[in-house]
């Protein structure tokens, strides 16, 4: 985790605007060729971001993507990655937090963004992150049969679950 | 006696060349049938992923599917004789082309387009059905990533050759 040298590499007003709103939660950030960076704490999802929202020099309407990613090595597993960008503002941030295995949860930001519901189901099917307070967390690219969380580390990418009785068995190493 | 030789000799005083009821063509029932079935094939474009965009050029004018009568895409399965699995199949989906095809009617025929529809592509994974044989029963295989649509026109052609050739139950 590297932090910007305060003396010799000054901050974008992006990055020093969210860490003086965010103050207190804050577990560190990075910036680099103009991706601003802002590492925070799980539990302060849900009104971190608001804040990123409601305020006038940042106004960050636009969720463009939220997803997870497994560090399978890390006693806190999972790091959930939101991408925000300001339609008004042109400038975006992202905000990472962890969560660890045994709890995998983290407030939802769905009362503020529609597009985080799709975007919160898909994280759910992918890598078992719950996220509390979504109104509808279920599966979305997976069908209801299918066990377990593919796309964690040590989940093995050839094991098929399959619906249906194949009427062969090939001779591909994904095939049954 | 050969296909669409005349039964009587014309030009004769008794049948007259342009005697219209004086001529006969002989044939067998399944070559009618064939020649029928395989000129006018009405398409099920089961399309699921990126072949769907070739399929499109295709059918479009420039490479043309109606010369070959292929042209009328039917998206009911009761209504549609030519299963064409466009794209990859996934284990969400194989339920619903397991079902689709069993709701059509006999006779009917399923091309396979495309690597993924194949074979499974250049996915190997948990969630990509490796070829769409492994579902339903396959005729002509195409493949590609995506097949040029002279390929998949050529398909069709030999698609029209087996149905010439094959059995029909009438």
């Amino acid at each position: 985790m590297t932090t910007a040298d305060g003396g010799t590499d000054k901050l974008s007003p992006v990055l020093e605007a969210a860490l003086s709103l965010l103050e207190g939660q804050v577990t560190g950030y990075h910036a680099f060729r103009g991706d601003d960076t802002v590492l925070v704490k799980a539990s302060h999802r849900l009104e971190g971001t608001r804040a990123l929202k409601d305020a006038e020099g940042l106004a960050f309407d636009l969720l463009m993507d939220t997803t997870v990613v497994d560090w399978p090595d890390d006693d806190e597993r999972f790091e959930v990655v939101d991408h925000l960008f300001s339609t008004k503002h042109h400038h975006r941030l992202r905000v990472k937090y962890r969560v660890t295995e045994e709890d995998p949860s983290i407030p939802s930001i769905t009362p503020l963004y529609g597009s985080a519901n799709w975007m919160e189901r898909e994280a759910w099917d992918m890598f078992g992150v719950k996220f509390a307070g979504h109104p509808d967390l279920r599966r979305i690219l997976l069908y209801e049969e299918f066990e377990g969380f593919p796309l964690r580390k040590d989940y093995d990418k050839l094991d098929a679950q399959p619906l249906f009785e194949p009427r062969y068995h090939g001779t591909r190493e994904s095939d049954g | 006696m050969a296909v669409g030789d005349p039964l009587v000799q014309l030009g004769t005083p008794e049948a007259p060349a342009d005697d219209f009821k004086n001529k006969v063509w002989t044939t067998r029932v399944d070559a009618v049938l064939g020649w029928a079935r395989k000129f006018s094939l009405f398409q099920y474009p089961f399309v699921t992923a990126c072949c769907g965009m070739e399929f499109m050029a295709v059918s479009a004018n420039h490479y043309d599917t109606d010369r070959f009568g292929a042209a009328l895409p039917r998206f009911s399965p009761r209504q549609a004789d030519m299963l064409m699995i466009v794209g990859t199949i996934t284990h969400k989906q194989a339920p619903v082309l397991r079902t689709v095809y069993e709701q059509m009617c006999d006779p009917k025929w399923v091309v396979a387009v495309g690597a993924c529809a194949v074979s499974g592509g250049f996915y190997q994974n948990y969630t990509s059905v490796a070829g769409a044989d492994k579902v339903v029963p396959v005729d002509v295989y195409i493949p590609g990533c995506p097949p040029r649509p002279e390929t998949i026109l050529d398909a069709i052609l030999m698609l029209q050759e087996k149905i010439q050739n094959q059995h029909h139950e009438v």
